[in-house]
């Protein structure tokens, strides 16, 4: 079984008198390990689907079995630790604590899972270091620059060791050379297993993964990943 | 999320909106060092009185001329409200009384007393010699008003400490002349000094025989007659007594009143300890309104950190946790403002002490534990509401405010 299963997924969002059909029967899977890039105009859906995989969001209608887990049904503090343990968020406007370091904001994951002090520290030490961070880590998010501070966010994305990478725009906030340095980190973490699923504007970015999701008004118009699936599923 | 890290977590917010927290801190504690003081002034004032009334011993009655309860309209009352005078012959009368230990009548006007070139004017009081025992009072020189006839009007006088000083500054006083109004007696005694007794300092007093301060008055009625039960227990009795005799020698009719220590002391410890928990009251109004603040500034903390709130829910923070986070902040600002607001009262107080040195003012232990447990769990309880909106937030819409 595909890591995350779509099945005739519906979100209807009411505004006012009016109804968006913001997905419709939207059904796909994704394997363990892809790298998916979901495309398409503003208002597309995109990030409403990126918020149902990362269970932020609930459908109206349809199944969302993660890892052979039906996640749709379960309370929200269930789907909480769920995102805690198997997903990893990066945003456009990185969403750091602007009160804490680099370091703390990296920790924050593990506090949030009650992990101790000790373990902790070490952990965020060997992140600081992957992600060369190690000068940065007492200063403040103010104090970093925009390149260092998506470093921060992905290091704290990854530092639970989660399934799969949620992005939304990760490069939206960054010029283009600071850019390729996050791309080329989350597509390191892909080739290290994760699942990283991007959602992005960006045709460069599009372009370098190996399956794009092209949607269209709550639509999946486009899959051109599944050969891939297939090659990984008899890899 | 471990109850160490929610804390810390939690302080590190309180401590990221330095303004915020103090003016919200500065509230609360307004609302506390307003119980702690007004507090020590209402609890103050009552152990003053109840100080001052203790000095004066305990099994004592106290007789007025004239009945503050009326019974009515009758003949009499309509005729007159004039009470028949309180005379030196009714107070002997109650040494009569099987429980009546000792008598003091009383008779009290202002008297000008000069000796040498030095005048004063001063309080006389005309008195009889138990009243030294009955008021407890010591003699520094000399003795005092002779034990005689107390319809004799004697020439002799005693003066209190400080009346002393001011007539006869470094002069030995007993055996001098002095003169009061247009009378001359013989100074036979000094008081010991003794302060401040019931508004009246005695230091400054000049004590006579009663009918010379009656004479001198032209009055033939008492103030007062101050009488000594045998002890404690035998009041009561003695008051039934005193009754029975002074209903004897007016026709059966009651026109005096009688007062004891007790009484006065209980009502006005009742009285006085109402004002102190009325006062409280008062002030634990602020500590609501501040509840409320702490309310308004919890609800702009959600607003302003709902971008927070999210991400903290997209890396899995539970509703819990992040009711807990709120609900400890809250509590930290109340506790800060408590303990500050306590410190505060307590400088209040100790102001009030050093302006007013005759005031014990202490706040009392209950107004400490109720203003800060107040302050707490108005805090925590205004609270509450904020820290469930917060973990009610939807993580999307949240994540979207930035």
């Amino acid at each position: 079984m595909a890591q995350i299963e779509l099945r005739g997924i519906e979100r209807v969002f009411t505004l006012g008198d009016s109804k968006v059909h913001a997905l419709h029967e939207l059904s796909v899977s994704i394997e363990a390990g892809e790298y998916v890039a979901i495309m398409g105009p503003s208002g597309s859906g995109k990030s409403t689907l990126l918020n149902l995989l990362g269970l932020l969001d609930r459908p109206n209608a349809g199944t969302y079995h993660l890892e052979g887990r039906d996640v749709t049904t379960l309370s929200p503090d269930e789907q909480a630790e769920v995102r805690s343990r198997r997903i990893g968020f990066v945003f456009q406007s990185f969403h750091l604590v602007p009160r804490l370091t680099a370091a703390e904001n990296i920790a924050l994951p593990l506090m949030l899972a009650g992990i101790s002090p000790a373990e902790r520290r070490s952990r965020v030490a060997k992140a600081l270091k992957d992600f060369g961070l190690e000068q940065r880590a007492g200063h403040r998010p103010d104090e970093l620059s925009g390149g260092q501070r998506q470093r921060v966010a992905i290091a704290r994305a990854t530092i639970m060791r989660p399934a799969m990478i949620l992005a939304d725009e990760p490069t939206g906030n960054l010029d283009r050379a600071t850019g390729q340095d996050v791309t080329a980190l989350l597509e390191g973490l892909n080739a290290g297993g994760v699942t990283l699923i991007v959602v992005t504007h960006d045709p460069v970015m599009g372009s370098r993964a190996r399956r794009r999701l092209m949607m269209e008004d709550g639509m999946l118009m486009h899959d051109d990943g599944s050969p891939a699936v297939s090659s990984l599923q008899y890899d | 999320m471990t109850p160490a890290d929610t804390l810390r977590f939690a302080t590190r917010a309180a401590a990221g909106y330095p303004l915020r927290t103090a003016l919200m801190v500065l509230a609360m504690s307004i609302g506390v060092a307003a119980v702690v003081v007004l507090t020590a002034l209402g609890d103050g004032a009552r152990r003053y009185v109840v100080n001052e009334f203790s000095a004066l011993g305990s099994n004592l009655v106290i007789m007025l001329p004239g009945r503050t309860s009326t019974g009515g309209l009758s003949l009499g009352n309509l005729v007159t409200t004039t009470p028949r005078d309180l005379t030196v012959r009714d107070a002997e009368a109650l040494l009569r009384a099987p429980d009546v230990k000792r008598i003091a009548p009383l008779s009290v006007g202002t008297a000008e007393v000069s000796y040498g070139g030095r005048l004063r004017e001063t309080m006389a009081v005309g008195t009889g010699a138990d009243y030294l025992d009955i008021r407890r009072f010591r003699m520094a020189q000399g003795q005092f008003l002779p034990r005689e006839d107390l319809s004799r009007a004697g020439s002799s006088a005693v003066l209190g400490a400080t009346l002393r000083d001011e007539l006869f500054g470094a002069e030995p006083a007993v055996g001098r002349m002095i003169r009061i109004g247009d009378r001359r007696l013989r100074v036979i005694g000094v008081l010991e000094r003794s302060g401040q007794g019931l508004g009246m300092n005695t230091d400054e007093l000049i004590f006579v025989p009663v009918a010379t301060a009656q004479a001198m008055f032209n009055s033939n009625t008492l103030f007062r007659v101050i009488v000594e039960a045998r002890d404690r227990d035998a009041l009561l009795p003695a008051k039934r007594q005193i009754e029975e005799i002074m209903r004897l020698r007016r026709d059966g009719e009651l026109d005096v009143t009688l007062i004891t220590q007790d009484a006065v002391l209980g009502t006005f410890d009742r009285i006085l300890g109402a004002l102190t928990l009325a006062v409280a009251g008062i002030a634990a109004i602020s500590l609501a309104v501040a509840g409320i603040l702490v309310m308004n500034v919890m609800l702009v903390a959600v607003t302003q950190r709902t971008g927070e709130i999210g991400l903290l829910k997209a890396l899995g923070a539970s509703g819990r946790s992040i009711r807990l986070v709120f609900l400890t902040e809250a509590a930290l600002l109340s506790l800060a403002g408590a303990l500050a607001g306590l410190g505060l009262g307590h400088a209040g107080a100790w102001g009030l002490r050093l302006a007013f040195p005759v005031l014990p003012a202490w706040p009392p232990d209950w107004a400490v534990f109720a203003g800060v447990g107040t302050a707490l769990v108005t805090g925590i309880l205004f609270g509450v509401m904020p820290a469930r909106r917060a973990a009610r937030l939807d993580p999307v819409q949240a994540l979207a405010k930035r």
